[in-house]
């Protein structure tokens, strides 16, 4: 057990990382900062049919996620990618790769013991 | 080699796919059986199909797992050769009833068989993970969520009896 405890400890790290993804605004926020690069939270808002508001909650959810860090640059803030937090994004591998764990079990004890 | 109780996997470093061999101790044609099959695949798999497998069929399978029984999916038969070789496409995370999968890219998922010395080896590989939209996979990923413990006591009570 103590193998797979380690996994499911991995991915409830991981949870508030996915939670923070799942939403189409905020992967277009993670879009734009990966292609544009640091951007302040007016540059942000354009063209978003959303309020300015509304996108400040937004990178707050991402921020609390990791996602997301606001640094300052003269006298505004901006808002770039934690890109080390992004790479956990990459556990999602590890819940299938679990699953496929449990079906070898299942398949292994099944053809052993219904010869 | 006591540990085999628990099958060893290997996880690729990829994104991309997810590969685990480990070895049954049976012949291979009983393996083989277990996969070809739809009655016994489903068995161990967890799953009932309309159909059984043929190359090129799409065949409709219901999840037996006890609270998943509402969820349906479509697997794709790619390949069946007799005792070496089983591949067939699906959606992976296609869980949710309320979504339509059928224009999202789907994955492959092979299984291979090779004698050896104590029985049989299995590998069984599935790739094509980053066509997967990261939303969906986010999505999917808060899904499983609640039926990890589930499925981590499935395995205990399975290694233990």
């Amino acid at each position: 057990m103590s193998r797979r405890s380690a996994a499911a400890l991995k991915v409830n790290e991981a949870v508030p990382v996915f939670a923070a993804l799942a939403d189409p605004t905020r992967l277009r926020l993670i879009g734009r900062l990966s292609t544009d690069g640091p951007l302040s939270i007016t540059r942000l808002s354009e063209g978003e049919p959303v309020t300015r508001q509304a996108i400040t909650r937004h990178l707050e959810t991402l921020g609390e996620a990791g996602l997301v860090r606001n640094v300052r640059r003269g006298r505004e803030r901006v808002f770039e990618l934690d890109l080390k937090r992004l790479e956990k994004a990459k556990q999602y591998l590890d819940v299938v790769s679990a699953q496929w764990d449990d079906a070898a079990a299942r398949l292994k004890a099944f053809v052993e013991t219904h010869p | 080699m006591t540990a085999t109780a628990q099958p060893s996997s290997s996880t690729a470093n990829s994104t991309d796919r997810i590969e685990k061999r480990f070895t049954v101790n049976a012949p291979r044609s009983r393996v083989w059986r277990a996969l070809a099959d739809e009655k016994e695949f489903g068995t161990w798999f967890r799953m009932s199909f309309d159909r059984p497998f043929s190359e090129g069929a799409t065949v409709f399978a219901r999840l037996t797992h006890p609270g998943y029984e509402h969820v349906t999916l479509d697997l794709v038969v790619e390949r069946i050769q007799p005792e070496r070789y089983f591949s067939y496409k699906w959606h992976p995370y296609a869980i949710d009833p309320k979504s339509d999968y059928t224009k999202e890219p789907m994955t492959l998922v092979e299984f291979t068989l090779e004698e050896v010395k104590d029985g049989t080896a299995v590998t069984i590989v599935e790739s094509g993970f980053d066509r997967i939209p990261l939303g969906r996979r986010a999505e999917a990923f808060r899904m499983n969520e609640k039926g990890w413990e589930g499925q981590a006591k499935n395995l205990a009570k399975h290694v233990e009896a």
